[in-house]
């Protein structure tokens, strides 16, 4: 039997397939661009994989992926970090398989070969067979390029990228003003939710800077708040705007009075906050620290979206993996502050459950509109995904940047672009 | 080692009340069956003892049961619409610890949805402290231990 080899170059098909105010619906289906993907996208830029709170002491570990493949952050006995790959060496066993930990090496369950939490090489079972033909110190866990920012680690596969900070760019402000929230303490994560949905991971990419849903999807989450809370979540004629920063990230401000969370301190507390803020009184907090921790409580008044797989979404981290063309898997990261008061940690944690998670009151609605868009992409022969709201209402921000109304959709069409961009790098038409 | 089976009688047969509630979604009857300072938690860890002090999938005192129930019923929210069938089996019932003011027991749970015309399964180990009322309980803490609770669930638009 004899097949017939495409010489189409999925590539450029897919870079084709993003227009300016519209894309593919085979963007969201098409297995062999999902496979592209993997390669053009994920293994060719930072990557984030994890907060340096989840790794606070020596011996510290947590595990993540880089598109499909499994990582390592560890931080060793010096407490710098490293980012390896977990792979031994030796047969290609995974070296490590829990989610978080405190470890002195990491060990390969299949021959034992262990490895310190640097990636060394430190112990082979029975050496003296591998005498003249095999150097430990030529064989560590493959250590990745990492840097962060902010406590924000990132990794990539590539040596010759441009610094993260040069990556990150104009979304270097938005990240500074979102770690505000630990309310005068450094950020810490507090856990975290994981729930996967059967569509591609470019439907949640869209979604954190997808205002437009928020009261259709959210309508039963906002029947759930107490009047003044609801009034806050009614942003869509407010004065909120969509800017886009450049490399595909962007920012969906929805509340500007929450831009800066150490702006306006001297407001007073409002009513629905009081007993958070009764709370922290009884600990002996001053009013001034107790105003700063409960405008710090709810988070930012923005989602930041940094491509491709990470939004600081007003009070947490929103993550993605993509796992197949129809698969994606995503954690709801909560935050709070390290060294915070109990009280406020847990409200945080509290108001985390409320919405997000897949027994929150936001995510199972946001779940089924993803599975209907996936199920949707199945459709008809050629369709195409409108990304044009907003488009014939452009301004130029403050800084610089093409920005439009809170619903608009120039958030999606930025990290189009920048998709496009990174599809059609290295190839030829 | 004694079982008072009789105990063990009027405790599952309790549960089986609240399941059945649950299945056919009587959430309003299934709010009366609670303590105004009653728990509903489903962890994500299930080795931890504070929740509390931890993230879990829910907590839920008074008024976020009262919310989840009148968001499931609202209509406004497209997941609950899209007909979450539920069946479960609630068994190896087991009493833990009991006195005069609390009953603690846990048991064996299988809850199949059928949802989109696909069925999902949670197997779960559901610890229950119930307060006597009447010739029967009254629910102070349900703690849901999902087999999978740390992994990657699908999202969850029914009560547990």
């Amino acid at each position: 039997m004899s097949e017939l080899i495409s010489l189409e170059n999925i590539s450029l098909k897919a870079a084709d397939m993003v227009e300016e105010g519209r894309v593919h619906k085979d963007l969201y289906s098409d297995p062999a661009i999902y496979e592209e993907e993997l390669d053009k996208v994920f293994n060719s830029t930072w990557v984030y994989i994890g907060h340096e709170s989840e790794v606070p002491e020596a011996g510290s570990f947590k595990t993540s992926y880089i598109g499909r493949h499994p990582v390592i952050l560890s931080r060793d006995r010096k407490k710098n970090t490293h980012v390896l790959l977990n792979r031994c060496r030796h047969r290609g066993a995974t070296v490590c398989e829990h989610r978080k930990g405190k470890t002195k090496a990491f060990a390969c369950p299949y021959h034992g070969w262990g490895y310190g939490l640097d990636g060394s090489l430190r112990g082979v079972p029975k050496l003296e067979e591998y005498d003249g033909v095999l150097d430990k110190n030529e064989l560590p866990l493959e250590s990745l390029r990492h840097e962060s920012y902010q406590g924000l680690v990132f990794a990539t596969f590539k040596d010759d990228i441009e610094p993260l900070e040069d990556f990150l760019g104009k979304a270097k402000k938005w990240i500074d003003l979102f770690v505000k929230q630990g309310g005068g303490f450094p950020l810490k994560v507090l856990g975290e939710h994981r729930f996967n949905f059967p569509g591609n991971w470019k439907i949640q990419l869209e979604n954190t800077t997808d205002a437009y849903h928020f009261p259709i999807v959210h309508k039963s989450f906002v029947s759930s708040l107490d009047d003044a809370t609801a009034d806050i979540f009614d942003f869509l004629d407010g004065e909120g705007f969509v800017e886009d920063l450049g490399n595909g990230h962007s920012v969906m401000v929805m509340i500007p009075e929450l831009i800066d969370l150490e702006a306006d301190l001297d407001q007073p507390i409002p009513a629905r906050f009081e007993e958070l803020a009764q709370a922290l009184r009884e600990e002996g907090q001053s009013e001034e620290q107790i105003k700063r921790l409960v405008r710090a409580s709810h988070g930012t008044g923005f989602n930041l979206n940094l491509f491709p797989n990470v939004s600081c979404s007003m009070a947490f981290f929103r993550v993605l993996r993509p796992v197949s063309v129809n698969e994606t898997e995503i954690q709801h990261v909560a935050l709070g502050g390290e060294g915070a008061p109990a009280v406020f940690n847990q409200k945080r944690m509290r108001l985390h459950e409320h919405f997000q998670g897949p027994m929150g009151f936001g995510t199972p609605d946001d779940g089924e509109a993803w599975e209907r868009v996936q199920k949707g992409s199945m459709a008809g022969q050629d369709g195409w995904i409108l990304v044009n709201r907003g488009m014939g209402k452009l301004f130029t921000t403050p800084d610089g940047n093409t920005a439009g109304a809170v619903c608009s959709e120039t958030g999606m069409r930025g990290a189009y672009q920048h998709y496009k961009k990174m599809m059609a790098a290295g190839e030829e038409k | 080692m004694t079982v008072d089976a009789n105990l063990v009688n009027n405790v599952t047969a309790f549960i089986w009340h609240e399941a059945d509630l649950l299945d056919h979604k009587e959430y309003q009857d299934w709010l009366t069956l609670w303590n105004d300072s009653g728990l509903y938690i489903v962890p994500t860890d299930n080795n931890e003892t504070d929740y509390e002090a931890t993230l879990n999938l829910a907590l839920d005192d008074k008024d976020m049961r009262r919310m989840r129930v009148t968001r499931l019923e609202s209509g406004e929210s497209v997941s609950a619409g899209a007909a979450s069938m539920t069946v479960r089996m609630m068994s190896r019932v087991r009493i833990v610890e009991q006195n005069e003011e609390q009953v603690t027991a846990r048991c064996a749970m299988t809850l199949n949805e059928l949802r989109h015309g696909k069925l999902i399964t949670y197997p779960a180990d559901v610890e229950y402290i119930l307060t006597p009322k009447g010739s029967s309980y009254s629910i102070q803490r349900k703690v849901v231990k999902l087999l999978h609770a740390d992994g990657y669930l699908r999202t969850v638009s029914f009560i547990f």
